[in-house]
C-alpha cells in the first residue's frame, strides 16, 4: 500500500495507461503544459509530448466530438471537461453521438472513450462550476458512468474505464483532489466497473453515499456508532452505470432500512432511481420509508455560510439515519422548492 | 448563381484558370459519372418508397447535389474517411456503400447498415471510410475533426477526413468549433459545405448576413473556396487541392459548393421554392453537365451512357427487391449493440 492524494492517483492511472497503450490520448482545456487547472495532468505533457497530451481551444462541443471521431479511427481518447457543468455545451456529441454510435452502426464500432471531469460543491466556485450532474449521463443508454470517492477507487476505476470498449463518463470530486488515501501498490491495479464497495459494514441501516458524500457518510456512521450505538453500513456504489444493485439490495435485506445521500438534487436523480430499484426488488425488506439526504432544489450558492448548509451535512445524515431506525422520515430532511422562493 | 466562375478562392477572390484545375484521369472521370447516376437512381427510388409509406419515416433526397459527394470522394483515397449528413445517401454511395444494405436499412431489415435500427440518417460503413450519416445538423463535423486528430496524432496526417454539412448546419456551434480547432491544430480535414440555399424553409440570405459560407475560412486562418457544386470537376479540383494540402500537414480547408435540392428538404417537409429558381438550377443538372463533358472529351459515347444508366437502374431496382425480401430486424436485436462489453454486475 502507498499513500496518494486522489489527484495523484488519477495521474498515476493516466500515466500507467498511456505508457501501456500508445493509442491513449489526453486532450482538453489547459491539460497540456499547464497540467490542468486542478493540476491533475501535471507532468504528462512533458512525459508524453504534444501529440498525446493536447491543449484544445475553449470548445466543449469539439472536444467531445473529437473524442468520438478519434475513437472511430483507432485512438483511445481521454477527453477532459474542465468542470462537469461545461458538459452541457457538449451534450449532443455525448448523448446523441458518442452514446448511440454503436447502436446506430448496428454494432460495427465501439467507442473506447473516457470523458473525465470534476464535479461537486464546497469550493465557493458558485452555481455554474459546482454541480453534480451524473444523472444526465446515467439517463442515456450507451454511456457508462463512474464516480469514485477515494484515491484507490479513482485509480482502479480510471484504469478500467480507459480499457473499457465503451464510452465512460468518469466523474471526479474536485473537493477531494488533495485528500490522501491508501492505494494498492500492485502492478496494474484495476477495479472492474459495476462493483459497489461496502466502505463500512453495519447491521442497522444501509446508507448509500453517492460520490463525495461518502466522506461525510463515514463520519456520520462513526459518530452514530459512538453516540447512538447505531451500526450503519455505508455503501459506495462507485459505478452508477453499470450499477451493482445486488450488493445494495442484499444490504437492505440485512438492515431493513435505507438512506440515500447525494450532492445532486432529488428530482430525477441517481438516488431517486436507486430508491425505485430497491423498492421494486427489496420492498418486503423495508421497515422504514427510504431516507433521502440531498441539497435543496436551488442553484449552488456562493458564500461559504450558505454553501455549507446547501450540502448534505453530517448532522442531516445522522438525523435521517435516526429517523430510519425509528421507522420514520425526519420531520424535514429535504428542503423543497416550496420552502425556497 | 455561377456561370463560368467555377472555382473561386477566398479571401483573395481569385478565380482558378481551367488549366490549373487538378483533374481526374478518364477512368475516374467515368466512374464519377456512373456514381452520380447511381446516386440519382437510388434516391429517386428511395423517395418513392418513402412517399408510398413502404419505408417508414422520411428520406432527405440528394437529387441535384450528386456532383458534390462524387467530386469530393473521387479526390479522397481508400484510407481517408468522411462524415455525412441527414441527406447522406449520396455520400454513402460515393464511398462505395452497397445499395442493398442501404435499402435494407431504410426498410428496417436485419441486414441494414444499422441492423435496421437507425434508418436513413444512420448509415455508417466504417470499413469504407464512411463514419456515418447523422440526424443532427452539424453533428458529424466534430467527429470528422476527431478522426483527423487521430490521424495527426497517430498517422502523421496520412489519413484525411472530409466533413460534409449544409448551409443550415453551417450556423451550428459545432461547425464553428470544429473549424477553429482543426485550423488551430493544423488537422488534416476538409470541410465541405453543401449550400443548397435552404435550411428547410429558411433561405441562406435570411440565416446569415454573409451568404457565401466559403468566406468564413479566412476568419479561421484556413484556405477557402467557393465552387460551382453542379460541376463535379470543379468540386474535384478544389477537393483535390484541399486533400493534398491537408495530407502535407498544411491543415484544413473549407470548400463551399453552391447547389440546389431538386426534390426539396425531405419527404416529410417540402416547403415551396420559387418555380423560376428551381427551373434555373435544374437546367444545370450535374449529371448532364458531366455527361456533356465526357461526351465532348470522347471518353464515352451517348449509347454507352444510356446502356450504363439502364444497367445502374436495373441494379438499383434489384437491390430494392432484395431488400424487400430480407428479414425484418428481430425483436431481440432491439436490446443489442448498446455496449460492447456485455458483462455487467446485476
Amino acid at each position: 500500500m502507498t499513500e496518494l492524494t486522489y489527484s495523484q492517483a488519477i495521474r498515476e492511472a493516466l500515466t500507467e495507461e498511456m505508457e501501456r497503450d500508445d493509442r491513449v490520448l489526453l486532450f482538453g482545456e489547459d491539460v497540456g503544459a499547464y497540467g490542468g487547472v486542478f493540476k491533475v495532468s501535471e507532468g504528462l505533457y512533458e512525459k508524453f509530448g504534444e501529440k498525446r497530451v493536447i491543449d484544445t481551444p475553449t470548445s466543449e462541443i469539439a472536444i467531445a466530438g473529437a473524442a468520438v471521431g478519434a475513437a472511430m479511427l483507432g485512438a483511445r481518447p481521454v477527453a477532459e471537461f474542465q468542470f462537469i457543468d461545461f458538459m452541457a455545451s457538449a451534450m449532443d456529441q455525448i448523448a446523441n453521438q458518442a452514446a448511440k454510435m454503436r447502436y446506430l452502426t448496428g454494432g460495427q464500432v465501439a467507442l473506447p472513450i473516457v470523458f473525465r471531469t470534476p464535479a461537486g460543491a464546497g469550493g465557493n466556485f458558485a452555481a455554474q462550476h459546482s454541480q453534480s450532474l451524473e444523472a444526465w449521463f446515467c439517463h442515456i443508454p450507451g454511456l457508462k458512468v463512474v464516480m469514485p470517492a477515494t484515491a484507490a477507487d479513482a485509480k482502479g476505476l480510471l484504469k478500467s474505464a480507459i480499457r473499457d470498449a465503451d464510452p465512460v463518463v468518469f466523474i471526479e470530486q474536485k473537493m477531494l483532489y488533495s485528500r490522501r488515501g491508501e492505494v494498492p501498490e500492485e502492478n496494474d491495479f484495476l477495479i472492474p466497473l459495476g462493483s459497489a464497495d461496502i466502505k463500512r459494514a453495519g447491521s442497522d441501516v444501509t446508507l448509500v453515499a453517492i460520490g463525495g458524500t461518502v466522506i461525510r457518510a463515514l463520519e456520520a456512521a462513526s459518530r452514530l456508532a459512538e453516540t447512538d450505538r447505531i451500526e450503519v453500513e455505508v455503501i459506495d456504489p462507485r459505478s452508477l452505470v453499470p450499477l451493482d444493485l445486488a450488493t445494495i439490495v442484499d444490504s437492505v435485506r440485512r438492515t431493513s432500512r435505507l438512506v440515500i445521500v447525494q450532492e445532486a438534487h432529488k428530482a430525477c436523480s441517481v438516488g431517486a432511481s436507486l430508491a425505485l430499484d430497491v423498492l421494486r426488488e427489496g420492498f418486503g425488506y423495508l421497515d422504514a420509508p427510504v431516507g433521502f439526504v440531498c441539497p435543496p432544489s436551488v442553484p449552488v450558492p456562493y458564500p461559504s455560510h450558505l454553501e455549507e448548509i446547501y450540502l448534505p451535512t453530517v448532522e442531516r445524515i445522522e438525523t435521517s439515519v435516526r429517523a430510519a431506525v425509528a421507522g420514520e422520515l425526519p420531520s424535514q430532511d429535504i428542503m423543497s422548492v416550496r420552502d425556497a422562493s | 448563381m455561377f456561370s463560368g466562375a467555377a472555382v473561386v478562392e477566398y479571401p483573395s477572390l481569385r478565380v482558378w484558370e481551367r488549366d490549373e484545375w487538378p483533374e481526374p484521369d478518364s477512368e475516374t472521370s467515368l466512374q464519377m459519372l456512373e456514381r452520380m447516376v447511381r446516386i440519382r437512381s437510388f434516391d429517386k427510388l428511395a423517395v418513392n418508397i418513402s412517399k408510398s409509406g413502404e419505408a417508414p419515416g422520411s428520406v432527405h433526397p440528394y437529387v441535384g447535389q450528386e456532383a458534390i459527394a462524387v467530386g469530393v470522394c473521387a479526390a479522397l483515397g481508400v484510407n481517408d474517411f468522411v462524415t455525412s449528413t441527414h441527406r447522406g445517401h449520396g455520400h454513402s454511395i460515393a464511398r462505395g456503400a452497397d445499395p442493398y444494405r442501404m435499402f435494407a436499412e431504410v426498410l428496417g431489415r436485419e441486414n441494414g447498415y444499422a441492423r435496421g435500427k437507425g434508418g436513413s440518417m444512420h448509415i455508417a460503413d466504417p470499413d469504407n471510410g464512411n463514419l456515418g450519416t447523422n440526424g443532427i445538423a452539424g453533428g458529424g463535423v466534430p467527429i470528422a475533426v476527431g478522426g483527423a486528430l487521430a490521424s495527426w496524432a497517430m498517422h502523421s496526417s496520412a489519413r484525411v477526413g472530409a466533413a460534409f454539412f449544409g448551409d443550415g448546419a453551417a450556423n451550428e456551434g459545432s461547425v464553428h468549433e470544429s473549424m477553429n480547432l482543426a485550423a488551430a491544430l493544423g488537422l488534416p480535414c476538409v470541410f465541405v459545405c453543401e449550400n443548397n440555399l435552404y435550411s428547410i424553409s429558411v433561405r441562406i440570405t435570411k440565416a446569415a448576413a454573409q451568404p457565401h459560407i466559403g468566406a468564413r475560412a479566412a476568419g479561421y486562418g484556413m484556405s477557402g473556396f467557393v465552387v460551382d457544386g453542379q460541376d463535379c470537376l470543379a468540386v474535384y479540383a478544389a477537393a483535390s487541392r484541399a486533400a493534398t494540402s491537408a495530407r502535407s500537414g498544411n491543415g484544413p480547408s473549407l470548400i463551399e459548393c453552391k447547389t440546389y435540392s431538386y426534390l426539396g428538404h425531405s419527404t416529410f417537409s417540402r416547403p415551396r421554392k420559387p418555380q423560376e429558381e428551381t427551373k434555373l438550377w435544374m437546367a444545370r443538372d450535374p449529371i448532364d453537365v458531366h455527361r456533356e463533358k465526357c461526351l465532348s472529351d470522347g471518353v464515352i459515347t451517348a449509347e454507352d451512357f444510356d446502356r450504363m444508366a439502364a444497367e445502374v437502374d436495373a441494379e438499383i431496382n434489384d437491390a430494392l427487391e432484395a431488400a424487400r425480401r430480407a428479414e425484418p430486424t428481430p425483436v431481440k436485436a432491439m436490446l443489442e449493440d448498446v455496449f460492447e462489453t456485455k458483462k455487467t454486475l446485476r
